[in-house]
């Protein structure tokens, strides 16, 4: 009897594990010919990232900077916008949809770390963010040293929980599904503070600038770069040469204007990774 | 299949939200079992308003996602002045919504005794309760136990919305280790184990009350 249900369970695991053996797959899946082929560009985008990718309530569509960028990649590599398929993806979803071949390419404001480069091809660096801390005006929240013991929430998958645990282990983390729960979350007062990239929290704070702040400065570096399957060299080089393109004709800076009302930094560096600035 | 190890590293996670799923699992176990028992009689009684309060909860707390119900405690409470913990919230929500379940299992079964039983318990001098305690629950009781053992296991199972309200359990732990390790697959199957380990238990302990009982009928 026993024998039997351990060889069931074994043959469970067995067909998960196969499953999970598709790391080459979704690069051939991904590759640049197949999307020309397919005639259509699969982008794995932010619905919930003010300012980046968001989904509009009033009319129902997605918009932001990583969409209008991600619209003039289809534009540029198939002929014509209309040709995305947007996805929407989480912190905690990204990486497997692109192991799977779900999606051909991530925008979702991800922030290139050494553990990620083991997992996926990143481009070049297209945003240059930094950790910061949202909290109510009333609080009496500064910076990172005022966050003894405090109750900080963010979004699953994300980095930023444990670069402040890093910082100091006495911060409690509260992580929640996405970003717009974990301001819900701060909104109902369940923690003191949300931190994540400044970019993101500057989207969440314009939506209440009465009641919220941004504090505590930068304390980490975060490049985003648009994240492509492990393995496709021939795409990651496209979109690479996408990127210095748009930063060429002017394309980059008029889409910075538009969504963040201010020039791109000059210093923008083409390689970065995640750096934690001390405080 | 080495991958597995590399869930070594996290074992505290594990066992943290082990215990947290066991311990809102039961918790909540021992409210909605009061709920639905309140509530079946409610809708039972004689008393109009009374069947009312019932069947409008039942309906109402039946016919909603209980991930809508625990939100709302988690967040939607708070907001409105009454902070509660995220794990309070997840085991009102989980002993609410399964109460509603409970209450009906424990209605149909009561309903299922025939009516002859109570008019000849009452007309052999017992009184209402007397014929209730003696006569009717004991017979309800061996129909009620099959149903009751599904609502267990899914009460196990619906502990895992404590995850989407940042409530420590075992799914919270799955998804904070699965995207520090990228080790996905192995992740969610080594925590559905887990899981195992509680709902098999119970399901083999409510198949051998239920012949427990049908022996002894």
């Amino acid at each position: 009897m026993s024998k039997k249900w351990l060889s069931i369970l074994l043959v469970i695991m067995l067909a998960f594990t196969l499953t999970a053996c598709g790391d080459n797959e979704a690069a051939k899946n991904s590759s640049l010919d197949a999307v020309k082929k397919r005639g259509k560009l699969v982008a794995g985008v932010r619905y919930d990232v003010n300012l980046f990718g968001f989904k509009d309530p009033s009319d129902g569509k997605v918009k932001g900077f990583e969409i209008d960028m991600m619209k003039e990649l289809a534009k540029r590599l198939l002929g014509s916008e209309k040709k995305l398929e947007l996805k929407e993806v989480t912190s905690k979803t990204r990486i497997p949809l692109l192991e799977n071949g779900d999606v051909d390419i991530v925008a979702s404001t991800m922030t290139i770390t050494e553990e990620r480069k083991q997992q996926l091809n990143f481009s070049h660096v297209y945003f240059m963010a930094g950790q910061s801390l949202l909290v109510k005006k009333s609080s009496n929240i500064k910076g990172i040293k005022d966050l003894r013991g405090k109750v900080v929430m963010t979004a699953k998958g994300a980095t930023s929980g444990l670069v402040l645990k890093k910082l100091d282990p006495s911060i409690k983390l509260k992580e929640y599904e996405n970003y717009a729960d974990s301001f819900t979350a701060l909104k109902s007062g369940k923690g003191d503070a949300v931190t994540t990239d400044d970019s993101i929290l500057m989207g969440m704070q314009s939506q209440a600038p009465k009641e919220f702040k941004i504090v505590g400065g930068y304390f980490t570096q975060e490049p985003y770069g648009l994240g492509l399957a492990k393995g496709n060299k021939e795409m990651t080089t496209y979109v690479n040469k996408f990127l210095k393109d748009i930063k060429k004709d002017g394309t980059y800076k008029k889409l910075y204007i538009k969504w963040f009302k201010k020039s791109p930094p000059k210093d923008i560096p083409e390689e970065a990774v995640q750096k934690v600035l001390k405080k | 299949m080495g991958s597995f190890s590399l869930l070594a590293a996290y074992k505290q996670e594990f066992i943290d939200g082990f215990l947290t799923t066991l311990s809102a699992s039961l918790l909540a176990l021992v409210l909605s079992l009061a709920i639905g028992t309140i509530i079946a009689c409610c809708r039972l009684s004689q008393v109009k308003p009374l069947e009312w309060i019932g069947t409008v909860y039942v309906e109402f707390f039946r016919n909603t996602p209980l991930v809508i119900q625990v939100f709302f405690f988690a967040m939607g409470l708070p907001s409105l002045g009454w902070n509660i913990s995220e794990f309070s919230a997840g085991a009102i929500g989980l002993s609410i919504y399964t109460g509603a379940f409970i209450a009906e299992a424990f209605r149909a079964g009561i309903q299922s005794v025939s009516k002859g039983q109570m008019e000849a318990s009452r007309s052999s001098g017992m009184t209402y309760f007397q014929s209730m305690r003696y006569i009717i629950l004991p017979q309800a009781f061996k129909i009620v136990i099959p149903p009751l053992g599904n609502q267990c296991v899914n009460l196990v199972k619906n502990s895992s919305v404590l995850a989407i309200i940042a409530g420590g359990d075992l799914l919270y732990a799955a998804d904070a280790v699965s995207s520090q390790t990228f080790e996905i697959n192995m992740t969610y199957i080594f925590v559905a184990l887990l899981y195992l380990v509680i709902t098999l238990p119970l399901s083999f302990g409510v198949n051998l009350l239920e012949r427990r009982l049908a022996r002894h009928s």
